[in-house]
C-alpha cells in the first residue's frame, strides 16, 4: 500500500503536524489556497484527503477552496476543516463542502482519530442529495439546477417549484395544490401565479426542454420526460 | 426556517456557487427612473438582513423636509442573475422596497404604492393581471442636439434581411426569456427603427418589475451593439410614437371576472371597469403620460388615443376590447392604450387599476361604444391641472407623492413653455 498523502492548507505545524505523525500520513503543504499550487503538490495517485485550516485563512477563501476541490474532476478524498469556535455558525448550509471538522484548540488525539476515521471511510464518499431526471439535474445542497449541463439562473420560487415538480415526476398537481405546497403563503395573483412561474421556468429551460413541465388541461401541471409528453400529445 | 430565511439562504448560496461579484439592488424613483446600489457579496448578507441606508434627498421624489435617511430593503423573491455577464464574474439584481428607518412604508416608493393598491383590490377579492406591449426605437446614437437617426427603414411586420435591429430584438427576447420573462411576441413596428415587445401577463407588481427590467435589458443590449435604444414617447416628427398599450383583467376566485354574457363576451364587472377607465382617464393621464413629450404622441391621425372613449376595434380608441380566440375565453381582457413606455410602470398600473375599480365600486354606467366622454389632456400643463383636482389620485397615490409629482412636473412644464421652438422660428421669423 502506498503512503497516504494528505493535502494541508495553509500550514501543518503544532498539534496538526503531530496528528499527521501519529496517523502515519504525509502532509503536502500548500501555503496558499491557489489551485495551481495545490496541483503541483499532487502525487501521481492523488491526494488521500485534505485538511483545510479555515481559522488560518480568510473564511470565504477556505470555503471557496473546498468548493473548488469538490468540483475538481479528480477528487481529493475527504475534506476535514479546522475551525475557530466562532466560525461554526458559518457552516450552516455549507455542510456539503466538507466531510468533517475539528474546532480549535486542537487535540492531537482527536484530530488523529478523525483523520484516520475519514481516510478509512474514503471510497464510499457521501454524495450531495440530487434530483436527476432526464436532462435535469438539481443539487439540493447548493441550490443549483442545470439542464443538459447548462446551469439555470432561477429565482427562489422558480427553484422551489421545479424542485417540487421534479421530486414527484409524472404526478399531476392542481394549481391550488402547487400554490399551497410550494408557496405556502398568499401571493399576488392567486393560482395564476403558478401559470406565470411555469412559463418562466419553461422559458429558462429553453425551447428544447420546456416540455419537461407539461400542462394537463383543466387540471394543472406535471413533470415528465419528453417521450411521455409526445404520447400525451398524440392522445390529445 | 421561515420563508424569508430560506430565500436569504438561497440567495447567499447562489451568489457563492455562481461566483457573483456584485449584486445590484434596484429601485425606482417617482418618475420611473432606474436606480441601483452595487454591493459586493461580503456586504450582501448585511444588506439582506438590514437593508441599505441611503440619503433619500438625492433621489427624485424621495426628499422630505424632516428626515432624509431611507432604507432600501431587498425583495428576495426577485433575485436574478443578469445573463450577459461572464461566468465567474457574475452580476445579479434584486428589487428593493424603500422604507423609513423605522421600517414603516415610505410613501414615496412607487413599488409600495402599487402594492397598496393591489392589496386594496385583493381585500375585495380581486387579483389584477397586466400584459403591456412595449414600443421603442433603435437609433444610431442619442445625441440630444441632432434629430435621431433610426438604424433601419423597415415598417410594420416587415421581414427584413437580418438587420441589426431585428438581430438585437431577437437577442433581447432571448435574454428576457433567459431571465424568466415571458414574451408573447415581438415585431418590427410601423416606424423606421421602431420595435415592439409584447409581454405575457403576470400580476401587476411582477409586471412593473418586468417593465423596469425590460427597459434596462433593451438599452444595455443596444449599447453592447454600438447603437442606442429609446423609450421616448415621440422621438420623430411625422411617424407614430412609442406607447405601452396595457392589457388588463381582474380575476376573482381563480376565474377571469371579465368574462360574461354582455356585449363582446364581457361581464357586468368588466363594463363597470371600462366605465371607470373612461371616466377617470383624463385625470390619470398625468401619470400614464408624464412627460412634455408624451403629449406629442397623443395627437390625431397616428392611431393614438386623444379622447376618453371605448370601442371594440377602433385603433384610436382609448379603451379597446380585443377579440378572444374561441376556446381561449380566459384571455378576455381590456386594452388601455394611452400609456407610454416612459411612464413609471408601478404608478401607471396603480392608477389604471384604481380608475377601473372606481367604476366597479361606484356602479358606473358604461357609455355608448365610440362616444367620446371627454378629451384627453393635450399637454402636460392640461394634465397637471386635472391631476391637481383629482381625489382619485390623491387617494390612490397619497398626498406626499402627488404633491411632489405636481411640483416637479410644473417645473418641467414651465421650463418647456419658456422655450422658442424650431416650429416657431421656421414659421414666424420670415413672416412676422
Amino acid at each position: 500500500m502506498s503512503i497516504d498523502v494528505v493535502l494541508c492548507v495553509p500550514s501543518c505545524d503544532g498539534p496538526v503536524r503531530k496528528a499527521f505523525d501519529v496517523t502515519g500520513v504525509t502532509p503536502a503543504i500548500a501555503a496558499s489556497a491557489r489551485l495551481n499550487e495545490i496541483a503541483a503538490l499532487e502525487p501521481t495517485d492523488g491526494f488521500s484527503g485534505a485538511v483545510i485550516n479555515a481559522a488560518a485563512l480568510p473564511f470565504s477563501e477556505a470555503m471557496s477552496l473546498c468548493r473548488q476541490l469538490r468540483q475538481r474532476e479528480r477528487g481529493v478524498g475527504p475534506i476535514i476543516l479546522l475551525l475557530d469556535h466562532y466560525q461554526l455558525d458559518d457552516l450552516t448550509f455549507r455542510e456539503d463542502l466538507f466531510d468533517d471538522f475539528v474546532v480549535g484548540p486542537y487535540d492531537v488525539s482527536e484530530l488523529a482519530t478523525r483523520l484516520r476515521h475519514r481516510l478509512r471511510r474514503a471510497g464510499n464518499e457521501s454524495v450531495a442529495p440530487r434530483i436527476e431526471h432526464a436532462e435535469l439535474s438539481m443539487n439540493l445542497e447548493t441550490y443549483q439546477a442545470s439542464i443538459a449541463g447548462r446551469v439555470m439562473d432561477l429565482t427562489y420560487m422558480e427553484y422551489e417549484l421545479l424542485r417540487f415538480l421534479a421530486t414527484n415526476p409524472n404526478r399531476v398537481f392542481t394549481r391550488a395544490t402547487l400554490l399551497s405546497r410550494v408557496w405556502g403563503y398568499e401571493y399576488y395573483g392567486g393560482a395564476r401565479t403558478v401559470d406565470v412561474h411555469v412559463r418562466r421556468l419553461r422559458a429558462k429551460l429553453g425551447e428544447e426542454y420546456a416540455h419537461l413541465i407539461q400542462t394537463v388541461r383543466s387540471v394543472g401541471y406535471k413533470f415528465g420526460t419528453s417521450s411521455e409528453f409526445l404520447d400525451q400529445r398524440a392522445g390529445e | 426556517m421561515t420563508s424569508m430565511q430560506s430565500q436569504a439562504q438561497y440567495v447567499l448560496r447562489t451568489v457563492e456557487e455562481r461566483g457573483v461579484r456584485f449584486v445590484q439592488l434596484w429601485f425606482t424613483d417617482v418618475l420611473g427612473r432606474h436606480k441601483a446600489f452595487h454591493v459586493t457579496p461580503a456586504e450582501l448578507e448585511d444588506a439582506l438582513d438590514q437593508g441599505m441606508t441611503f440619503d433619500g434627498s438625492a433621489i427624485d421624489g424621495f426628499s422630505r423636509t424632516t428626515e432624509s435617511d431611507l432604507l432600501a430593503r431587498p425583495d428576495l423573491s426577485t433575485f436574478q442573475l443578469l445573463p450577459w455577464y461572464a461566468k465567474g464574474a457574475g452580476v445579479a439584481r434584486v428589487f428593493c422596497d424603500i422604507v423609513n428607518i423605522d421600517g414603516t412604508v415610505f410613501d414615496g416608493c412607487p413599488r409600495q404604492q402599487l402594492r397598496r393598491v393591489l392589496d386594496g383590490a385583493r381585500a375585495q377579492g380581486y387579483n389584477f393581471f397586466v400584459a403591456p406591449e412595449i414600443e421603442y426605437f433603435y437609433f444610431d446614437d442619442l445625441d440630444p442636439t441632432a434629430t435621431p437617426v433610426p438604424i433601419d427603414h423597415g415598417s410594420y411586420f416587415d421581414l427584413l434581411p437580418d438587420d441589426t435591429g431585428s438581430q438585437l430584438r431577437r437577442q433581447t427576447v432571448l435574454t428576457l426569456e433567459e431571465m424568466g420573462i415571458g414574451v408573447e411576441h415581438a415585431q418590427h413596428e410601423d416606424a423606421p427603427g421602431q420595435h415592439e415587445i409584447d409581454l405575457r401577463y403576470t400580476d401587476a407588481l411582477t409586471m412593473a418589475d418586468t417593465v423596469m427590467t425590460l427597459r434596462y435589458v433593451v438599452k444595455e443590449l443596444a449599447r453592447q451593439s454600438g447603437v442606442s435604444a429609446s423609450f421616448m414617447p415621440k422621438p420623430l416628427v411625422g411617424v407614430q410614437g412609442s406607447g405601452m398599450h396595457t392589457h388588463v383583467s381582474l380575476w376573482r376566485d381563480e376565474k377571469n371576472a371579465f368574462i360574461g354574457e354582455r356585449t363582446y363576451g364581457l361581464s357586468d364587472l368588466a363594463n363597470k371597469f371600462i366605465a371607470g377607465l373612461v371616466r377617470h382617464a383624463p385625470e390619470i393621464t398625468a401619470v400614464t403620460n408624464q412627460w412634455v413629450n408624451s403629449y406629442k404622441r397623443l395627437v390625431p391621425g397616428v392611431e393614438a388615443p386623444v379622447g376618453a372613449e371605448w370601442a371594440r376595434y377602433d385603433a384610436a380608441a382609448l379603451v379597446r376590447i380585443p377579440s378572444v380566440k374561441p376556446g381561449r375565453m380566459d384571455s378576455t381582457r381590456v386594452e388601455y392604450r394611452s400609456p407610454d413606455a416612459a411612464a413609471n410602470p408601478y404608478l401607471a398600473f396603480a392608477v389604471i387599476l384604481a380608475a377601473g375599480l372606481r367604476g366597479v365600486m361606484g356602479n358606473y354606467d358604461l357609455p355608448k361604444e365610440g362616444k367620446r366622454v371627454a378629451p384627453l389632456p393635450q399637454s402636460l400643463g392640461d394634465a397637471l391641472k386635472l391631476m391637481e383636482k383629482s381625489t382619485l389620485l390623491e387617494e390612490t397615490l397619497g398626498s406626499h407623492l402627488v404633491e411632489w409629482f405636481l411640483r416637479n412636473k410644473r417645473a418641467e412644464w414651465d421650463g418647456y413653455r419658456a422655450q422658442v421652438t424650431a416650429f416657431e422660428l421656421e414659421r414666424y421669423l420670415p413672416l412676422l
